[in-house]
């Protein structure tokens, strides 16, 4: 397979793949457990996911490492599991890419806060990081990709983290950002430009958005990242924001809608194009196709 | 008095060591503590929860206001006979059972106390029982509730539903909030109420509880 990137440098747009909370419900996750816990258990579903995905036609596809960093997992007193968590969830997806596909690593945030706000030593942090993204490389991930954070010190953190590991292994990083009368701010207050130009400093090879969004915003975000970045952008869109219908919470946004809008991420040069929360093959499929009509 | 003004300033700034100083100082100027609490921590959240509203500042800021305010509020509380501060009425809070996301229920608990709430937090991934039964031993108005997936919302509904169970609905109030919650699911579950951001959600409960 040619390295990722270089065919993002050459002008191509990847796919890559949607939710994975969603498929883990549908596989029998319970309320309460975290979706990691899996990665020891039921390695089968990790792997029936990522088929999933490989078929509708991702490129990249991304192990069920989301929350599996020593702060997170010690939540559910999983903290002495980091390697094997991590390890086994690269293995599921390597086995069924294949070489069809980059197996690429979430990284989640760690769920606590640097000091001064928060209790967490900067050092600390980085070696949170360092611990599951070194089991993520060693298993054979090709791109890392640092996820859904909202502090551009914790995403500047687990970059150094990753760094440490390799110099050379792609990172992808994404922010999540809210819509504010005064435009996308992340909670903690970092602008897409601040986002574009800090992650680039940091060391990402890759950087973007996922989550919190559906397609709509993500278009204005994804216009924002092209005008301040010249890196390959990564856009992971939400299906829209949940609504109510009878007693269950779900995404709007449907595969063709999310399609369709996907034209303009093209247009603008956004070079992976993927799903998040209320996301599933039938999306991917519908994106696969989008990027693959454009390309005539 | 200026030395009221320079706390509520300290604290926005969230210089926890100069809030401390401050308050002293004052305490030492027979100034009393309910007025150093409302003149001066109170009203530094009041305009930390106003410009976080407005988006003019964000999480961080709010986080290290708190730990001002906690500070001082830390030097008022063996002032106060009784071992009670003065509150606006007590708030039981906590994110539902199956969800471990307890961000935007912190901000909350920091902006309730920064109207000068007593908010007893019960924490993440807390049981629908235990709510009611903390509310009622410790005679809540209010019981806030948090939820960030859109699993764990239904445990929501289980709060108020054993709330009318035990004909507590109407003397103790629920609001509720997260990401995926909206004001229909609060209707349709019959909470009182729906809190789309932690400054929103004390409005609300101020609200409830007058």
């Amino acid at each position: 397979m040619r390295k990722l990137l270089e065919r993002l440098a050459a002008g191509e747009v990847l796919v890559a793949d949607g939710a994975m909370g969603t498929m883990l419900m549908e596989r029998g996750m319970q309320i309460g457990q975290p979706p990691e816990c899996f990665n020891l258990e039921h390695i089968d579903v990790l792997e029936e996911i990522a088929r999933e995905y490989l078929s509708a036609g991702a490129d990249i596809i991304q192990t069920n490492t989301f929350g599996a960093s020593r702060l997170k997992l010690s939540q559910y007193s999983l903290e002495e599991e980091v390697a094997e968590i991590n390890e086994n969830a690269v293995l599921a997806v390597k086995k069924v890419a294949a070489d069809q596909a980059y197996v690429s690593g979430s990284c989640g945030p760690t769920g606590k806060f640097l000091k001064p706000y928060g209790d967490v030593e900067p050092h600390e942090m980085v070696d949170v990081f360092r611990e599951q993204i070194s089991a993520l490389i060693d298993a054979g991930i090709d791109v890392i990709c640092i996820e859904t954070m909202t502090d551009l010190h914790e995403a500047t953190f687990a970059i150094k983290g990753a760094r440490r590991v390799s110099s050379s292994i792609p990172v992808m990083a994404t922010m999540t950002f809210d819509r504010t009368p005064k435009g996308f701010y992340t909670v903690m207050g970092v602008s897409v430009e601040e986002a574009a130009k800090g992650l680039e400093i940091a060391g990402a090879d890759i950087v973007g958005s996922n989550c919190g969004n559906g397609i709509e915003n993500m278009i204005l975000i994804a216009q924002e990242f092209k005008r301040y970045t010249k890196l390959p952008v990564i856009i992971q869109s939400n299906a829209g924001k949940p609504v109510l219908e009878a007693d269950r919470a779900f995404y709007p946004e449907t595969p063709e809608f999310m399609a369709e809008k996907a034209g303009a991420l093209i247009s603008l040069g956004v070079s992976i194009i993927g799903g998040c929360c209320g996301t599933a093959p039938a999306h991917i499929r519908a994106l696969r196709k989008a990027v693959d009509s454009c390309k005539g | 008095m200026d030395l009221l003004q320079d706390i509520s300033i300290a604290l926005q700034s969230g210089n926890c060591e100069k809030v401390e100083a401050l308050v002293r100082q004052i305490l030492g100027k027979k100034v009393l503590p309910k007025d150093v609490l409302d003149k001066g921590l109170i009203a530094g959240m009041n305009v930390i929860g106003e410009k976080y509203k407005n988006h003019e500042i964000f999480l961080p800021e709010v986080l290290l206001a708190a730990k001002a305010m906690y500070t001082g509020m830390d030097v008022l509380k063996p002032l106060f006979l009784k071992d009670e501060m003065p509150t606006l009425g007590r708030v039981v809070i906590g994110t539902v059972h199956g969800d471990i996301h307890d961000i935007g229920k912190n901000l909350v608990a920091i902006m309730l106390r920064g109207a000068g709430f007593d908010v007893i937090d019960l924490g993440k991934d807390v049981p629908a029982e235990k709510f009611v039964e903390v509310a009622v031993q410790k005679q809540a108005r209010v019981i806030g509730m948090s939820a960030l997936l859109t699993t764990t919302m239904p445990a929501m509904k289980s709060v108020v539903e054993r709330l009318e169970k035990r004909g507590l609905n109407g003397k103790i109030k629920t609001i509720i909030g997260g990401a995926p919650v909206t004001a229909d699911y609060a209707r349709h579950i019959g909470a009182d109420a729906y809190g789309y951001d932690s400054v929103n959600a004390v409005e609300w409960i101020k609200r409830l509880t007058t």
